[in-house]
């Protein structure tokens, strides 16, 4: 028999193949890491620089002179805080819409027992596989025809209902790992299924919560088909329709645009920093489907 | 909390079965009243939808006007007299076979060197996710400024490589290779959810294996792919999903050219629909990929009963 001999070396031969081996894995994160970041290198060095150094071959990496005065040209060229101020009016009510209709829903589909209630689920999760061309047309037609194209509710209203099967997905993965008992308990002491969702599980699911929260939040700050679509008057236009138009408008203006691509970037790196454990955990329950 | 009052009252309540019974209708009534916005929702914004579709594309609506009952005329001029159909449908093809394997293999790459326990990875996994938050139109536009061929990052690199410029997005030949590169900056959510995947596999399985001296490939191959691939199913339907229906990159950064090289199906899709406002064609378009959708989703999930292995370790 080999295996008692494999055995015994194989102390010997995981520490001598440790160093190496670890040195090889850094190094192939650190490559990925590169492709990862340079685009963003590239675009923070392109937004401090002048129309001069900017355009110089071979490219150089140090700003000099450091040019801030990209920042508020960028704010003036185009109306960044109005479209600001226009991408919030759409994400505050499409974040809560999300939040509070598919924990309803996600609750109705793992907490309380119907008929019906799993074929239920299984056609809203097969939405996911649903192209968005199929339903882009007729939903702009009938927005059209209720005259309420150009106005915010298209990309609002729609959040009030389920929000995206997705987020019933995550948050029902999420409610089944709490116990049931603390349902059952609830119920004799006289709690309805709405006073049970508030105080026996919303307490339990802040990080799922959180996470949906900020998926909707992203979705709602970088959508673009949608407010190209439905937002044709550029008072109405959001952030990302606004550096649309921006990079059509002043397409070799390359240090503003890239400052006012930083604007609208900054924001969502900020939030991704401060709750990437929610995002991550979150898609971590959803890759454990089935 | 509840506890102490389940065991005193959970007796006499069992005991009882028509109060139950209506328990269960209350119950039943709360679960349906919980789903009713997503179901409204479904039905307005999905179901309704849909067969709103289905009758425009057989009809020549351009928005103003009543529509008319063209019958197959919408098809019939697609498959017979629109090139630019056929052109957006293989380059749609070719984007397709060529970025969702290639984007599913570095996933998949990112998230084997990720599995393991060592300092600093959390850091690199939090590099490798940032592309994906960021707007799609705010990577394309710095994309845009790495492709560009005078002053662009990319082809600096090149030249420090002694390769020639590229004209990249710029010519009928490397546009679709440029998207692909691109696309390949946001595999971060399919990344986590493979290291999710990898994250389920019982440690067990490893150990027995390097008992019987399994090699590194060894171990890949015989236990992490196969216990994998109910993860890798999952990845790989929604990114054919996905990858068919790219629209914000090629609108903002090529418009479908140079010489409709880069006319992705979508895009053909909303030229028709909100430039041309040929809505009927485009609803007829809209089936199309509605049904390749179908049927490709419909081949994957077939094939996967012989490469799907359900049942191992955890659930």
């Amino acid at each position: 028999m080999k295996t008692p001999t494999v055995n015994a070396a194989a102390p010997f031969t995981r520490r001598f193949a440790g160093w190496p081996h670890a040195v090889g894995i850094y190094l192939l994160c650190a490559g990925g890491a590169c492709f990862m970041l340079l685009p963003f290198a590239w675009l923070a060095r392109s937004s401090l620089m002048g129309i001069n150094q900017i355009f110089r071959f071979p490219p150089e990496w140090i700003p000099d002179p450091v040019q801030w005065q990209n920042f508020p040209d960028a704010l003036t060229t185009v109306p960044f805080l109005l479209y600001l101020k226009n991408t919030l009016f759409i994400l505050l009510p499409s974040v809560a819409g999300t939040v509070a209709t598919s924990a309803l829903a996600a609750f109705g589909f793992s907490r309380l027992r119907w008929r019906g209630r799993d074929l239920t689920f299984n056609v809203l999760l097969a939405t996911l596989m649903l192209p968005y061309a199929i339903t882009l047309i007729p939903t702009f037609l009938l927005w059209a025809r209720l005259g309420l194209t150009n106005t915010a509710w298209p990309l609002v209203l729609p959040r009030w209902f389920g929000g995206g099967a997705f987020y019933i997905f995550l948050l029902r993965q999420f409610f089944r790992t709490i116990p049931r008992e603390q349902d059952e308990a609830a119920t004799l002491d006289g709690a309805n299924p709405l006073e049970i969702l508030w105080h026996v599980i919303v307490p339990q699911s802040k990080p799922a919560l959180v996470a949906v929260a900020i998926f909707s939040a992203l979705n709602a700050w970088n959508d673009f088909l949608g407010p190209l679509i439905y937002l044709n008057d550029s008072s109405k236009f959001t952030l990302a329709l606004g550096l649309a138009e921006f990079t059509g408008l002043y397409s070799s203006q390359w240090h503003l645009l890239m400052a006012a691509t930083i604007l609208v970037v900054l924001p969502v790196v900020a939030l991704f920093f401060m709750t990437q454990r929610y995002l991550i955990q979150g898609l971590t329950l959803t890759g454990k489907q089935r | 909390m509840f506890g102490e009052q389940v065991m005193r009252v959970s007796q006499p309540a069992t005991a009882a079965s028509i109060p139950r019974n209506r328990h269960r209708r209350r119950e039943a009534w709360w679960g349906m009243a919980c789903v009713a916005p997503a179901v409204i929702g479904f039905l307005l914004w999905q179901l309704g939808p849909i067969a709103g579709s289905l009758f425009l594309a057989f009809t020549d609506w351009s928005i103003a006007g009543t529509p008319h009952w063209v019958g197959l005329q919408n098809f019939h001029r697609m498959f017979t007299a629109d090139d630019l159909f056929y052109k957006s449908l293989s380059v749609t093809g070719i984007y397709t076979l060529a970025s969702v394997p290639l984007s599913m293999g570095a996933a998949f790459f990112l998230a084997l060197l990720l599995n393991r326990k060592m300092p600093g990875l959390t850091l690199f996994r939090t590099i490798f996710f940032l592309p994906s938050v960021i707007p799609v139109i705010a990577g394309s536009v710095v994309w845009l400024w790495l492709f560009n061929p005078d002053f662009g990052l990319l082809n600096a690199l090149l030249g420090s490589l002694g390769v020639p410029k590229l004209q990249w997005i710029y010519d009928e030949s490397t546009v679709l290779p440029s998207l692909i590169l691109m696309n390949l900056w946001g595999i971060g959510p399919m990344m986590v959810i493979f290291l999710a995947g990898l994250q389920g596999i019982p440690r067990e399985l490893y150990e027995a294996a390097a008992i019987d001296g399994g090699r590194t490939i060894h171990k890949l191959w015989h236990i992490t792919i196969p216990l994998m691939t109910p993860t890798i199913l999952f990845n790989l339907i929604l990114s054919i999903i996905d990858t068919l229906q790219v629209f914000t990159q090629p609108y903002v950064m090529t418009q479908g050219g140079p010489n409709n090289a880069s006319l992705l199906y979508v895009l053909y899709l909303y030229r028709k629909a909100f430039q041309e406002l040929q809505m009927g064609y485009a609803s007829a378009l809209a089936w199309v990929l509605f049904v390749i959708v179908a049927l490709v989703s419909f081949l994957v999930l077939r094939s996967s009963r012989r490469w799907v292995h359900y049942g191992g370790g955890e659930v």
